[in-house]
């Protein structure tokens, strides 16, 4: 099964969360899918709920990229 | 009181003398909201001041110019000591139009009633010329709101830094090199602490991004402006920011009886090895805003609560929810207290300290009702294991960068 790497930015603080890397200091292996985050999942920037992300492109213009 | 950042560009804030509680924050060296005019073929404010020092900024900004000939606010950050005053500035300033980016003005139109101020969305990257001086903004999010932004002159090497490298700290003098420096960076630590440390992350960024301009001078929207110092205080968030801590040791506890003071000195008294800062803090004797400042560099901190009702002390229990919130990372730490009939208070220190995530060296350390001689040994022994591994993660530089700054 291919992984959906799609990016979702954070509407409260512009935080984007990657597939790729994940959120491993919460928990969150690399490669897990935004869709597979548990609903508990909170923006590790800001504390907004999964609810309150939005795929980056809606937001493109608003986004801090977060390349490394 | 020399009020002059560069030619035509002023301070016009509000020094807040007498306020001791900001928010809970013991601010024992008053406040000062900071708010800024340039006066070019454009004239511009840069943030405002809390509301009810609302007539103490028009009356600077009238002193210096026509209030009808400031053309733009611009707000760098929402919250009510910056932006409380907008209501009252832009009813007064018939030509101004307020410049904001997209998140501030959501949150303004949340506290105030907005609809009629005329507002100009700004971005990062955006600029706004004012003649010979140009606005440049850089939105640094969650630094420390979600709307929180930079202003920038080029020409003047200036940045408006708003929250980020502030103080609270009021005084005679609006320059770094105008008052002692040890008093000045001793707050701007305290500061960093209290609301800039749950977002080292950001900070972290926001640095690489600053490091891309040539600044000379900051004016933050607290305390005084950076103009002798400001390599310093970029150092310092680099340090604050990156974790770095120093060979510090903090012992910090409340006792009922003494007993868990007795524990706490004999870890203080194993601690105190050359090279090693140890410092005993009796958490009522403190503060929470101390407190925060102390841990913010501190490598190992033992932490102690005597029993109470199957748990810890109320004030130990604030002192950690309080430090959880504030995210204090890549500590060492071990727990410790007395208990009476039922254990409680060190094992609910100790699941804190896992749920922050620092390294706990070992179980906690008990005593039942008076530590006896084998105990306080015990005591003695840990205290010289934080000391040592103190030592050890203030020579790793690199160690706390691991794990508090994003690859």
């Amino acid at each position: 099964m291919a992984y959906d790497m799609t990016r979702y930015a954070c509407t409260v603080c512009s935080y984007g969360y990657h597939p790729m890397k994940g959120d491993p200091e919460n928990g969150i292996p690399p490669g897990t899918a935004f869709e597979d985050l548990p609903d508990n999942w909170r923006c590790p920037w800001c504390g907004a709920s999964k609810e309150q992300f939005v795929p980056e492109k809606e937001e493109q213009s608003d986004v801090r990229r977060e390349d490394s | 009181m020399n009020t002059t950042l560069r030619d035509n560009i002023d301070w016009v804030g509000y020094v807040d003398w007498t306020i001791r509680d900001f928010h809970g924050y013991n601010t024992d060296r008053g406040v000062t909201y900071n708010a800024y005019l340039i006066r070019d073929e454009k004239t511009a404010l840069v943030d405002t001041v809390k509301a009810p020092f609302a007539d103490r900024l028009l009356q600077s900004i009238a002193a210096l110019t026509d209030p009808a000939e400031v053309d733009y606010v611009v707000c760098n950050h929402a919250e009510p000591d910056h932006a409380g005053g907008m209501s009252q500035v832009l009813e007064v300033l018939p030509n101004a139009t307020l410049a904001c980016n997209k998140k501030c003005k959501a949150a303004l139109s949340k506290h105030y009633d907005s609809s009629g101020w005329k507002t100009h969305i700004v971005a990062t990257g955006d600029t706004l010329p004012l003649g010979r001086r140009t606005l440049r903004f850089i939105e640094t999010p969650m630094v420390h709101w979600p709307e929180s932004m930079f202003t920038y002159i080029p020409e003047e090497k200036l940045l408006f830094s708003m929250d980020a490298f502030g103080q609270h700290y009021a005084s005679s003098q609006r320059f770094d090199d105008e008052v002692p420096l040890c008093t000045v960076m001793e707050e701007a630590k305290t500061y960093y602490a209290n609301i800039v440390m749950p977002f080292g992350r950001q900070v972290a960024k926001v640095l690489e991004e600053a490091a891309k301009l040539d600044i000379e001078m900051i004016a933050p929207s607290h305390g005084v402006i950076w103009r002798s110092h400001a390599p310093a205080i970029v150092e310092a968030y680099t340090n604050w920011s990156t974790c770095r801590p120093k060979p510090k040791v903090l012992v910090i506890y409340d006792t009922m009886w003494d007993s868990t003071g007795r524990m706490a000195r004999a870890i203080h008294e194993g601690a105190s090895l050359p090279g090693v800062a140890a410092e005993l803090i009796h958490i009522r004797s403190s503060s929470l805003t101390r407190i925060a400042a102390e841990v913010l560099d501190a490598a190992a901190i033992a932490f102690g609560s005597s029993t109470l009702n199957q748990g810890m002390l109320p004030m130990a229990g604030a002192v950690l929810t309080y430090l959880k919130g504030l995210k204090p990372v890549a500590k060492a730490g071990m727990a410790f207290g007395s208990y009476g009939w039922s254990k409680g208070g060190p094992e609910a220190v100790d699941e804190y300290m896992k749920a922050m995530k620092w390294e706990v060296l070992r179980e906690p350390i008990r005593a039942q009702y008076r530590p006896t001689s084998e105990v306080l040994d015990e005591c003695r022994t840990a205290g010289r294991l934080l000391a040592g591994k103190a030592r050890e993660m203030a020579a790793d530089r690199k160690a706390g960068e691991r794990l508090c700054v994003d690859p």
